[in-house]
């Protein structure tokens, strides 16, 4: 019976204590540049725990070593793009929250370019034909 | 009893429902003025059941009737009475009831705007709405019934979650489902028109009050959703592009669009292709929304009740209800023309040229949310779509369409002159760069994005104070100007606003995370925070922890205090955190506390955010919601539809 | 004519969006389910202690040792680990098949009393304290089951609890195809 979610605009919050913005003091590394790439990582990762947010903001556990594993990571020296490809190993295109471009995300990473040419195309179409037609 | 009396209310609404998709349509068809009454009659019979049976159901959630299944699945004695009473559409099955009876609501308006509506043709538009109540009534009797009892009734709900007791959150529904539903008129409109043969001015003329209004309760509905958000989060986040989120701003986007190519369709008679399509869009989008969230086909965190088959059945009404119009529009696309024709260089095209990009912007959105369902469709693996991928789409839109935005009352109907256009915007053009410039060297931070957003909201605004002083004559008669043009402006500056303040509040943030106990003092921001201490409490049914922090405003201003909350609902067994917020001028200083540190009740895991300009944000969104309601006001909207006895 | 063609476009779109939402909805699928990025790629390399005091350590060399091995995530803090274990335990014991279980991010004392409670069908079992293997193996949540054969390569992901009919509609044909 209990098949029913009830209806919350923070569902993922039931399962998380305390909604508010996750990462803990005894997290943040003493080099504030490497802190900050950290942050611009996991704010590029997806929490997959709780879906709808990135690992900067979910306060899930697994959220929680992803963003000790990333700043282990840049600590060992990675850059941003292995850091985010060492996870992206383990846990596939689903984890990153920007989509990789490859054969089956092309017309997603086209669309704004090809809806854009469509309505140009229409445009100009409409500009050289005579009135009597409709608009 | 009265349960009953609210399922025998819609099984009512039903039959009637029906009466009048079918009646008026054929009274319209033969000029059968009785037949076309039974209509009128029709609607408001509807939304007296429609009244009856929300009513029913409110009555059930006030009293804690926990024989009604629903009450019992979503509610508790121990809420105060105002969430009971909105928990009612808290819920799938309440918030289904809410929608139909909104639906109700525009048919009424819509029977009543006789003097308004030739009558064949609001018996038209009276049909098709009655069409569309039939749909959803039978969905929520047949898979949603509200009403369904449960025996023996338990002795308590399970409906306690802290985090919808919030009033804002309350208001969200019915603000938003106001402008999902409104658009319903719009389509109908469009049917109708279709139906005639005819789009023309006049029609544009009569559809436009209709897109305002239901656009405007659209725009508050979300912006109520993103400020509760804002509040309730903790981290000063407002927009997630969860696809429930984007679920309500594809019909914003499609409706803006339709509002601006209404408007050209009465002034210009052009457009006509454009605008039905459009009308027909935005409604589809708000029947996908509806989909998307109660069909479990997505993860979010905001959708109702995950149930395939119902999933099924709203699929079903949206094949029906836009595969019949864009049917109908194929079908009727010859019939469509006698358009003016415009020049390259015209505010046509500019007009179009941005109903373009709103429509691109929609069409982003709308694979973004989309493409992770279609590629799971076709077993081509499984990606996410986020944040990353709308600011890299959206963001080049920006300034085109911001460009476009600001030009365009610097160039004329029908055949604009580019020297004159040039010539009034070099100082505009000149003005912003400059105060960009200023800004970029000595006020804010080196973000390209931040930059953008500047510029834009700089350019629209700076263009729009142009426009108004040459319409005012230099700022001194204000009172020969229509109000549709006072609302327009309200809304662009309102739009401009909600770009800057967004932008500054995301790129300008200044971020302090650490653990603090009584007598720690930190520096954020101007502002120097010292925890004073701490005390526990209750409220009406939670247990608090209340952190009281002194701030010293480093310029010398008055000092506060901030006493954001750790509240434990021992009923729902569950913890929730409260940011406290101050706001100074635009700015908002926002404390959040996290868990105790250790084992320690007095040291805590301290937030602190300082997010400046955050108030365009909010201000610039009301105001876009407020130019669409004073636009309303215009008088050109009320004249009397010619051809009306 | 040519403007029907052209006024036909959006149905036609219409029609193929419909169809692509269809699928899913009545395919019955879960959207928060992912498919795991490990599959026919190799087991990670890992050393794990075991839970139990007396067992040696768990090792990636392990997974070599047999044909076909199940990898089973579990804790003892994880409600429906619960209802799983005497599906595993009865796979052990019926069908032959060798299982590993990796202790997920939990406390030994605790896992320790929670086999000896619901049974301890895993050949060799490794204490994942902080996580850090389960990542490797792009574990997201318990119970997660992995098949993995005598290459070390992982043939399969199940999320969430194992039922016999979840091992015999989609493990079990795997087992006989990649046979000996």
């Amino acid at each position: 019976m209990m098949k029913y979610i009830l209806p919350a605009f923070l569902l993922t919050f039931l399962a998380i204590v305390t909604p508010a913005a996750a990462v803990l003091p005894d997290e943040i590394m003493d080099n504030p540049v490497l802190e900050q790439r950290a942050r611009a990582i996991s704010r590029q990762l997806r929490c997959l725990v709780c879906q709808g947010e990135d690992i900067d903001e979910s306060a899930a556990g697994l959220a929680r070593d992803l963003r000790l594993l990333v700043r282990e990571r840049l600590l060992a020296g990675d850059s941003d793009a292995e850091v985010l490809a060492f996870i992206q190993a383990r846990y596939g295109d689903y984890v990153l929250m920007k989509p990789p471009v490859k054969p089956a995300t092309y017309l997603l990473w086209l669309t704004p370019l090809l809806t854009l040419l469509a309505g140009l195309a229409l445009l100009l179409r409409r500009l050289r034909f005579k009135p009597a037609e409709g608009g | 009893m009265i349960a009953e009396l609210g399922h025998f209310a819609l099984t009512l609404a039903l039959v009637l429902s029906l009466v009048q998709a079918v009646v008026p349509l054929l009274g319209a068809q033969r000029g059968r003025a009785a037949w076309m009454q039974v209509g009128r009659q029709a609607a408001w019979s509807l939304l007296g059941l429609c009244t009856i049976a929300l009513l029913a159901l409110i009555h059930a959630y006030a009293l804690s009737d926990f024989s009604v299944r629903n009450v019992a699945e979503n509610s508790h004695t121990m809420k105060p009475l105002l969430y009971k009473i909105t928990g009612t559409w808290g819920n799938h099955e309440g918030s289904m009831l809410l929608w139909i009876w909104m639906l109700g609501l525009w048919g009424v308006l819509v029977a009543q705007a006789t003097k308004l509506l030739p009558a064949a043709f609001q018996a038209r538009v009276i049909a098709v709405q009655g069409m569309i109540a039939a749909g959803f009534l039978m969905f929520l009797l047949f898979t949603s019934n509200p009403f369904l009892r449960l025996d023996p009734a338990p002795a308590e709900g399970l409906g306690l979650n802290p985090v919808l007791q919030d009033l804002a959150l309350a208001l969200h529904p019915p603000l938003l489902y106001m402008g999902y539903v409104g658009f319903s008129v719009a389509f109908c409109f469009a049917i109708a028109a279709l139906l005639e043969k005819k789009i023309d001015r006049r029609w544009a003329t009569i559809l436009r009050p209709w897109v305002l209004a239901a656009w405007a309760f659209l725009t508050g509905g979300i912006a109520l959703g993103s400020i509760w958000a804002y509040y309730e989060l903790g981290w000063g986040g407002f927009w997630f592009w969860d696809p429930v989120e984007n679920a309500a701003l594809m019909p914003w986007l499609a409706g803006t669009a339709l509002l601006h190519s209404v408007a050209v369709l009465e002034k210009r008679d052009t457009l006509k292709n454009w605008t039905i399509f459009l009308a027909i869009l935005t409604f589809s989008l708000s029947l996908l929304g509806t989909f998307l969230v109660r069909s479990g086909v997505l993860t979010s965190v905001h959708a109702f009740a995950v149930d395939p088959a119902r999933g099924v059945f709203i699929l079903v009404l949206l094949a029906l209800a836009t595969g019949g119009a864009l049917f109908l529009y194929a079908l009727r696309a010859p019939y469509i023309r006698g358009a003016k024709p415009f020049t390259p260089f015209s505010r046509e095209t500019v007009l179009l040229l941005n109903n373009i990009f709103l429509f691109s912007a929609m069409a982003t959105v709308f694979m973004g949310t989309l493409y992770p369902l279609f590629m799971s469709a076709l077993q081509l693996g499984a990606v996410s779509v986020g944040t990353p991928y709308y600011m890299a789409t959206l963001a080049p839109m920006l300034a085109p369409f911001a460009l476009l935005m600001g030009a365009a009352p610097a160039i004329v109907w029908r055949a604009g002159n580019p020297h004159v256009t040039m010539r009034r915007l070099m100082l505009p053009a000149l003005v912003t760069l400059a105060l960009c410039l200023f800004l970029v060297l000595f006020a804010v931070p080196q973000k390209p994005l931040l930059w953008l957003a500047l510029f834009a909201g700089g350019w629209i605004l700076v263009t729009l104070g142009q426009d108004l002083a040459r319409k005012t004559g230099g700022f001194k008669s204000f009172r020969y100007l229509p109000l549709s043009y006072y609302g327009m402006q309200l809304a662009h500056a309102g739009f401009a606003l909600v770009i800057v303040g967004a932008a500054t509040a995301t790129q300008m943030t200044t971020e302090k995370i650490l653990v603090m106990q009584t007598g720690d003092r930190i520096s954020v921001a101007g502002y120097d925070i010292r925890l004073d201490g701490q005390h526990t409490g209750t409220g009406w049914n939670y247990n608090v922890d209340r952190v009281a922090f002194d701030i010293m405003p480093q310029d010398g201003g008055r000092a506060f205090r901030m006493m954001p909350e750790k509240r434990w609902y021992p009923v729902a067994a569950r913890m929730t955190s409260e940011a406290a917020l101050h706001l100074a001028g635009l700015d908002i200083l926002y404390i959040v506390l996290g868990d105790n540190d250790g084992n320690s009740r007095n040291r805590w895991v301290v937030r602190i955010y300082h997010h400046p300009l955050i108030g365009f944000l909010f201000l610039g969104a009301g105001m876009i919601a407020l130019g669409g309601l004073v636009s309303l006001g215009t008088r050109r909207a009320r004249k009397p539809a010619e051809g009306v006895v | 004519m040519k403007r029907h063609m052209f006024a036909l476009l959006p149905l036609v779109l219409f029609i193929v969006l419909v169809a692509l939402f269809a699928a899913p909805l009545l395919r019955g699928t879960d959207p928060s389910k992912i498919e795991s990025a490990m599959i026919g790629k190799p087991a990670p390399d890992f050393v794990l202690p075991g839970v139990l005091e007396h067992e040696r350590p768990f090792e990636h060399a392990d997974l070599l040792q047999q044909d076909f091995a199940l990898v089973n995530f579990f804790a003892s803090w994880c409600v429906p680990c619960q209802a799983e274990q005497p599906v595993l335990t009865r796979l052990a014991a019926e069908e032959g098949i060798v299982i590993y279980g990796i202790n997920y991010k939990d406390n030994r004392a605790d896992a320790v009393r929670w086999l000896e409670k619901h049974g301890n069908p895993f050949t060799a079992t490794g204490y994942d304290n902080a996580g850090r293997v389960s990542i490797d193996w792009g574990v997201y949540g318990v119970p997660e089951t992995y098949l993995v054969n005598r290459a070390g390569m992982i043939l399969y992901r199940h999320v969430g609890p194992l039922t016999w009919h979840d091992y015999v509609t989609a493990i079990k044909p795997l087992l006989k195809r990649n046979g000996p």
